[in-house]
């Protein structure tokens, strides 16, 4: 870890402005994520603008009949709230197979969005690693590559995001709310905010670099059933192979989206109207243009069986 | 006190200390956070600096320059010592990595520098300032691609289960092909980690020439004498000291890094420096137990008669390294007039391979309990009947030579009651239970038991209260309780009036933690002491030793009763000895049995395998703390679930490296994991191991299970995966139709 400056900005465009000041400043929220990869020297920040004091805990109904959940709301609490549990079964279900106990106590739903990919080469600051040191190359492209991307992944990474709420919340069409240094407010949804790799894959989101998260708003529940599968080689505190989000009607239309297989939380709006004719139908549209590694070409099996499984979860 | 005849009646066969449910007596410590481990130990030296290792980036190579001048000028910064610093050091026993010093790298995460400042964030920060100059070279990191062209070895596994290379018995070839039914199967096992909670870690502190290492080992005396040879110092001019362990697994046998560099770099900075591996380091730095690729072969006749036995393995090293033994239990378990067992060893440049938990037997169990499996089925017999058909009373080898006392048979007829074995469908993936394919499977367990030198140093002061003095460790077993029970037992008090003092090289030394040996011969030697101040304590009271009984914190001859403490009131009463065997166990063949029962599911759609239940029965001579020898058991089992299922340290094959070395990327089974585990111990004895006539059960509970839970997915599916561990990626493609 670098030694490292610190403050406690009073609200949060003050909270913007400071990072906005210094190059090397990040926001601080629960920590989980950050300081882990701070003391390896992966994230060297020399500002922390500690956002903690900011309030932005709270989850409040909205005009529209949704929900809008603060920045700062910890994970445990969110799957705790009733409306949550009640109306969004999903995102409740997929908090809950993340992390564990005295994570989710610390974690929060903006740093949650936030966490970087688990690759064993970005950890790594041995290794080549694009998204650690932009141009250093990918080791993991030849290297060990089975828990990575088998879609939307590029040259320069095969990194998947590790959430399991964002997958959920992706489902569920969530919006994030930020605000800049400038005071300016925006509302991103959430299938533009995390970004493919592409060429430039140390950008994770589409977040401007001063730009804080506020809030996440969800809208009117979308009732059907929810199920949230997911996939792992131990039964937890283990990260997803292969996730699944779903919410399905009972005339069997629906939506999904996939953990574990991408970048980013994985949904093709297009093909979700093959749902009601199953999970092989529906799967096929959803991961067309796959390219896997040879470790990871089961994920591809695995995301169709773990459809199926969903899809027989939300008839039962 | 020699041991060269069987044991006969003695005082620990009164058991109203020994053999008891005890709570460990360390529990209370453990559990409240007062028991220090090496890192917490703060008050052992003053002014005590931080070290922080930098390890090698690359997997083989040559350090050309380390550029130390930015660690140097950063804040804090006491010293910085690199391995061009000092010459290449000496090897400690049974290692084969150098540790430190030197231009070459033979592994990645080998040491190369260690920074030491004022705070453990100073050291951290400005250890990522050192610069290491290094011009890697190509390696070999793939063994199935050595495998072919690796070369016979004769070795030693290092923990005395010696496995000598090619063996045979009778003409295997000609009777594996003249048999009815056969077997010639091939079965991979991972690289494992031993992923023990408690870092390595060590305080080292200079006193002139001398020099004293608080740190977290499991074999005290190894330690000493290794690390002298390292350093180049007399063996006299060192002190070890390692009360607390939290979990060694093998992965503490030897003297590692953090030892080596703490004592240099406490010489470099003029003060005692602490120095503990970081988690990310410890799979590649420190060793690991090698992956093997191993053929067995079985001949039978129809009626389940093993007529051919062959088991051979190959498993990679570093030049001067050893095999991975996993042939050892296949010249023991199971009869067959016609045997080969023999091992191969490529060289790779990966990290050292050495012991960990069960070395040979673990992976060797794996292969060997799931080919008899296999064999069952194409014999058409239960596996449960198959293996008591060829059960053998004899060492196979040497058929005058018997087992010392052997119940296998008991443990798999008693497993198979208990579990509910004949409601298993021999039919595979008959099975349902809503989401879940079920399926039962079973292992026999087999570990050998090893007798080794202990000594023990005994005290009765004049309050009465016993203390044991020994150099034996307690990696999380149990050895402070079952030690205290034996001084208890033997000098007729209370458990609460003896004090036991481990960990320690200024005390006798003990056999140490390690092979399942540390039970028995710690306690034998306890008692051998205990023999000695019993002698002492009659002479001192005047009465005959041979009439003395010792009860109730009396001494008692004849009609005369004396408490125990008056023997010390002219002085307190020390009396040393050891325990040394004869050649009992090269007459007799001692090893320890289990059945293994498993039940798991398997997720119809996505091949998860969830274990539902567990059962091991387990004959291992007398058990001398049901409690703790249910927790030795019920930890192997959970290893071997890991084993079974998910532990791999994933080679990069192109860099040269364990990728996943961090405690998030190595996975070993969580709470979730594990459900019901229910451990049985066979009431027996073993008069021949030791005067406690118990034998090992650390390492039992570990041998077999893996195999059982193979077993167990391929009854759930039909699916037979012989390459471990059994993730779900290689069951998926066979599973049948998820409908």
């Amino acid at each position: 870890m670098k030694s490292f400056t610190y403050e406690r900005p009073g609200t949060p465009a003050e909270a913007a402005a400071a990072v906005a000041r210094n190059p090397d400043a990040k926001f601080i929220a629960g920590g989980t994520n950050l300081l882990d990869l701070m003391k390896l020297q992966v994230e060297t920040p020399a500002h922390l603008v500690d956002v903690n004091g900011l309030g932005l805990d709270t989850i409040e109904a909205t005009p529209e009949g949704g929900l809008r959940i603060g920045a700062l709301v910890r994970n445990t609490d969110l799957a705790a709230d009733a409306r949550v549990r009640k109306d969004y079964g999903v995102l409740a279900r997929a908090l809950l197979a993340g992390a564990t106990g005295q994570l989710r106590n610390q974690a929060t739903t903006a740093g949650n969005l936030l966490q970087r990919t688990r690759c064993p080469y970005f950890y790594d600051t041995a290794q080549a690693c694009n998204k650690r040191r932009p141009g250093s190359g990918c080791s993991a492209l030849d290297g060990v590559s089975r828990q990575l991307a088998v879609i939307g992944a590029s040259e320069a990474c095969i990194a998947t995001h590790p959430s399991d709420m964002a997958v959920a919340m992706r489902v569920l069409d969530a919006t994030i709310e930020t605000v800049d240094a400038a005071g300016a407010e925006r509302n991103i949804p959430i299938a533009e905010f995390h970004r493919l790799p592409g060429d430039a894959p140390e950008r994770d989101t589409t977040l401007k670099r001063d730009e804080l998260i506020t809030a996440v708003t969800l809208p009117r529940p979308l009732g059907g059933a929810q199920v949230y599968r997911k996939v792992r080689d131990r039964a937890s505190y283990a990260f997803a192979l292969v996730s699944v989000a779903a919410v399905v009607q009972p005339d069997g239309t629906g939506r999904v989206a996939f953990g574990g297989l991408a970048h980013k939380p994985w949904r093709v709006e297009e093909a979700e109207g093959d749902l009601p004719r199953g999970a092989r139908a529906a799967a096929s549209g959803m991961l067309a243009g796959a390219a896997p590694t040879h470790d990871n070409a089961f994920k591809l099996v695995l995301a169709e069986r773990t459809l199926g499984a969903a899809l027989k979860q939300a008839r039962a | 006190m020699k041991f060269d005849t069987p044991a006969g009646q003695n005082p620990i066969d009164q058991l109203k200390v020994v053999g008891r449910p005890t709570d460990r007596i360390d529990g209370k410590y453990k559990t409240t956070g007062t028991a220090p481990y090496a890192y917490e130990r703060h008050d052992v030296a003053e002014n005590q600096a931080y070290g922080y290792v930098v390890g090698a980036g690359i997997a083989k190579g040559t350090v050309r320059a380390v550029d130390t001048a930015a660690a140097k000028a950063a804040p804090g910064v006491l010293a910085v010592v690199t391995t061009l610093d000092v010459p290449k050091l000496g090897l400690g026993t049974m290692n084969y990595a150098n540790l430190f010093g030197g231009d070459r790298i033979q592994h990645y995460h080998q040491a190369v520098a260690v920074v030491v400042a004022e705070t453990f964030e100073q050291a951290r920060a400005a250890a990522f300032l050192v610069r290491v100059d290094a011009a890697p070279e190509a390696g070999r990191f793939d063994l199935a691609a050595e495998a072919d062209s690796a070369p016979p070895v004769k070795a030693d596994s290092g923990e005395g289960s010696g496995a000598d290379g090619a063996e045979r018995v009778g003409d295997f070839e000609g009777a594996f092909a003249q048999a009815p039914v056969t077997l010639d199967e091939t079965y991979t096992t991972a690289d494992e980690s031993h992923a023990m909670m408690e870092p390595h870690a060590t305080i080292a502190a200079w006193d002139g020439d001398r020099l004293t290492l608080w740190t977290s080992n499991q074999m005290i005396a190894w330690a000493k004498g290794s690390i002298a040879k390292i350093l180049g110092i007399p063996k006299q001019n060192v002190r070890v000291d390692s009360p607390y362990v939290g979990g060694g697994f093998g992965g503490k046998l030897f003297v590692r890094a953090d030892a080596v560099l703490a004592a240099l770099a406490a010489k470099a900075a003029g003060r005692p420096v602490k120095v503990a591996l970081t988690r990310p380091l410890i799979p590649n730095n420190t060793t690991h137990r090698p992956a093997t690729i191993q053929r067995v072969r079985i001949g039978a006749t129809p009626d389940g008669t093993i007529t051919a036995i062959a088991h051979e393995s190959v498993s990679g090293n570093l030049p001067d390294g050893g095999p991975e033994t996993a042939v050892d239990q296949t010249k023991l378990l199971y009869a067959g007039a016609n045997r080969l067992t023999a091992l191969r060893l490529a060289h790779l440049d990966l990290p050292e391979g050495n012991a960990m938990r069960a070395p040979g037997e673990a992976p060797g169990m794996l292969a060997l309990e799931v080919a008899m499996d296999e064999m069952a089925e194409k014999l058409g017999i239960d596996p449960v009947e198959f293996r008591i058909r060829n059960d053998t009373q004899v060492d196979p080898n040497q058929p005058e030579r018997p087992f010392s006392h052997r119940n296998l048979v008991g443990c798999l007829r008693l497993g198979a009651e208990r579990f509910g074995w004949d409601r298993r469908d021999r039919r595979p993936g008959q099975v349902r239970d809503g989401q879940w394919l079920v399926g039962l499977g079973m292992a026999a367990g087999f570990r050998n038991n090893l007798v080794m030198k202990s000594a023990a140093r005994v005290r009765l002061d004049a309050s009465g209260t016993v203390t044991v003095e020994t150099d034996m460790t307690d990696i999380g077993t149990g050895s402070y309780t079952i030690i205290a029970q034996t001084a208890a037992e033997m000098m007729g008090v209370s458990l609460d009036r003896v004090v036991v003092r481990l960990g320690d090289s200024d005390h006798p030394a003990a056999a140490g933690s390690g092979g399942q040996w540390g039970a028995n011969n710690a306690t034998a030697g306890v008692y051998a002491a205990c023999m000695r101040l019993r002698e002492a304590v009659a002479q001192r009271l005047g009465i005959n030793s041979a009439d003395a009984t010792f009860a109730d914190g009396e001494v008692r001859a004849g009609n005369r009763a004396v408490a125990l403490a008056v023997a010390a009131e002219a002085g307190e009463i020390v009396a040393e000895d050891a325990i040394e065997y004869g050649d009992l166990s090269k007459r007799q063949q001692q090893s320890t049995f289990a059945g293994h029962f498993v039940e798991v599911g398997v997720d119809v759609d996505t091949a998860e395998v969830r274990v539902r239940r567990m059962l091991a029965v387990c004959a291992a001579g007398r058990i001398l703390n049901p409690k703790a020898a249910r927790s030795q058991v019920i930890g192997g089992m959970t290893m071997g679930v890991g084993a079974a299922l998910m532990e791999k340290l994933s080679v990069d094959k192109r860099r040269g490296f364990f990728v996943n070395h961090d405690l998030a990327g190595y996975e070993v089974p969580v709470h979730a994991d594990i459900p019901h585990q229910e451990v049985i111990f066979l009431d027996e004895v073993d008069p021949t191991s030791s005067p406690m006539k118990a034998k090992g059960v650390g390492e039992l509970g570990l041998c077999g299970v893996g195999a059982a839970v193979a077993n167990a997915v391929y009854n759930a599916t039909g699916v037979r995966i012989r390459d471990y561990p059994l993730t779900l990626d290689k069951l998926l493609a066979r599973m049948p139709d998820a409908a």
